[in-house]
């Protein structure tokens, strides 16, 4: 085995375009573990913590560009109002340790259904940023996530950062497990109202081989708020709307029986934390309309 | 491959480091300080928990070349490094490796209030009874000293926060608890 340290990006890029093999190390919380237990032998092992940029974010109008290896404890501390979603699900990973550690570009790279980044993201929205010595490309969320453990990077690329949008409104996140530390997600489930273009986004972990929207929920949904005006009229959601986008929700998952759970289990939790995260994002958002006609 | 950090305050190098090993590895067998203890070797524990620069981590999930030039705190250190923050001039020397490696929690009975070899953090650990085989005390000491360091009055939800990723087989827990409640206490009194 080999050790490479980049100190820069553009030695990273260069030593990763001469070895596609080689495995690129940030945290290493998903790839030391591999290591220890001698289920990955790289030829090359890259080590990206000498690249101060990739644990910078910057804030931008409308998106936050967010260094690949910012731990997910500075998200936590530091970005909990631009994107509420993704810190309530850097909350929920594993212990302050590995917190300290791992971020979101190492949860793309390993790209596992359960990695609790992704149905954050994909709620939010976001793109990833990648790049070789060929160039540069954004990858939109939704197809970056191509089976299972498997993701959109060529051998040569690397992810340089992701471009969250910002919260324009209230954002959810649950997740089902065991206990509250440690544990690997049985099934999550991330929600987010954008009361600037009417839409709400969800997205869906562990529950189908890879990360995935609720396509068909949202739609029903994106109707039923429309047509109701509810955007406008700030009602409680009816219990019937809230029943069938949880359903389609249920029926969105595409998920196996594990250890873990069962897939019968997950399809039904799915429903469930679908319903709640409604229902929590939408109670919010009722009470910022409130306090914003009370200020008025 | 050849490592140089610094650990519990002096330079130290370690040699013949296979690339694909852990900081972990390289502390407690080719550094001599099994303090840090070695349970899953997958972040499950804490029974590993050391300083990187400040940060406590699993070392066990810390590739040794990721190490290279910055600081590591172990247990065997922590003495030295609640002494040197207590002075605040960082004038207070580090613990050389001879040290760290004849170090021993000989801590002293609390009621004569001789403690100077030991950290407030292990001293109140002793005094309220939270070590039993001792096995998750070291990561559980580090964790919870860096805990103490940033937050002197945590309530019980800060203390279970910042410990939930230290597992311990023996205690149940609520000694570790009383530990931190009384270090802390003791910190805020200023003993
Ligand atoms: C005890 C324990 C508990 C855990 N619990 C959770 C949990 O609750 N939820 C969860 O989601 N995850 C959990 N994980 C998994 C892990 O912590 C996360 O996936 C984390 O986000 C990985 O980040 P990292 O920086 O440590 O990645 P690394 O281990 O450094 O890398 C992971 C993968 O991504 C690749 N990679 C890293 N950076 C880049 C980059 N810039 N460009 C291209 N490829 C890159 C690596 O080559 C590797 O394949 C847990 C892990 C452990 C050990
Ligand atoms: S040995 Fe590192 S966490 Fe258990
Ligand atoms: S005292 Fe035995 S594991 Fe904690």
């Amino acid at each position: 085995m080999d050790f490479l340290r980049p100190a820069s990006w553009e030695e990273a890029l260069a030593a990763k375009a001469e070895h596609p093999t080689a495995v690129p190390i940030a945290g290493g919380t998903d790839v030391m573990v591999e290591i220890n237990f001698d289920h990955r032998r790289p030829e090359y092992l890259m080590d990206l913590n000498r690249i101060g940029d990739l644990t910078e974010w910057e804030v931008g109008e409308d998106t936050v560009r967010l260094g690949a290896s910012v731990p997910y404890t500075r998200i936590m501390e530091n970005l909990d109002t631009e994107l509420p979603g993704l810190a309530l699900a850097s909350h929920t990973v594993a212990s302050p340790q590995i917190r300290n550690r791992g971020g979101v570009g190492g949860n793309l790279g390993t790209a596992s259904p359960a990695g609790d980044a992704h149905p954050a993201l994909l709620a939010a929205g976001a793109e990833v940023e990648v790049e070789s010595v060929r160039g540069a490309r954004r990858i939109p969320i939704d197809e970056f996530y191509t089976g299972v453990k498997r993701n959109a990077l060529a051998p040569d690329e690397l992810i340089r950062a992701v471009h969250v949008k910002k919260a324009d409104g209230p954002q959810q996140f649950s997740k089902v497990g065991t206990r509250n530390a440690m544990v690997i997600a049985v099934c999550a489930f991330g929600l987010a109202l954008h009361p600037e273009t009417r839409t709400v986004r969800t997205g869906i972990g562990s529950a189908a081989p890879t990360p995935v929207r609720a396509k068909a929920a949202e739609e029903f949904l994106n109707a039923a708020l429309e047509e109701g005006g509810f955007w406008d009229n700030g009602k409680i959601i009816t219990p019937s709307v809230a029943k069938q986008f949880a359903d389609l929700c249920s029926a969105a998952c595409n998920p196996i029986d594990d250890v873990r759970g069962t897939a019968s289990y997950r399809r039904h939790a799915v429903g469930v934390m679908a319903r709640r995260t409604l229902t929590w994002t939408w109670e919010s958002y009722r009470g910022t309309r409130r306090a914003a006609k009370g200020a008025a | 491959m050849r490592v140089n950090f610094t650990v519990n305050g002096r330079p130290q190098e370690a040699d013949d480091v296979w690339e694909g090993e852990s900081l972990l590895y390289v502390l407690r067998e080719r550094l001599g300080l099994p303090g840090s203890k070695n349970a899953c070797e997958q972040g499950e524990c804490g029974s590993c928990t050391v300083r990187l620069d400040g940060v406590p981590v699993c070392s066990c999930l810390v590739a040794a070349g990721q190490a290279q030039g910055r600081e590591v705190v172990t247990v065997e250190g922590l003495a030295d490094f609640a002494k040197q923050r207590a002075c605040g001039t960082g004038s207070c020397g580090g613990t050389s490796l001879d040290e760290a490696k004849r170090w021993e929690a000989d801590g002293t009975d609390s009621q004569t209030g001789e403690g100077t070899e030991l950290a407030p953090i292990q001293q109140a650990f002793i005094d309220a009874g939270a070590v039993q085989c001792g096995f998750c005390t070291p990561g559980l000491l580090v964790a919870a000293d860096e805990m103490l360091e940033r937050n002197p009055n945590p309530t019980d939800a800060d203390i279970r926060e910042a410990l939930s990723g230290n597992l311990c087989r023996c205690t149940g827990y609520e000694k570790i608890m009383d530990a931190v409640r009384l270090a802390a206490a003791r910190q805020s009194e200023g003993v």
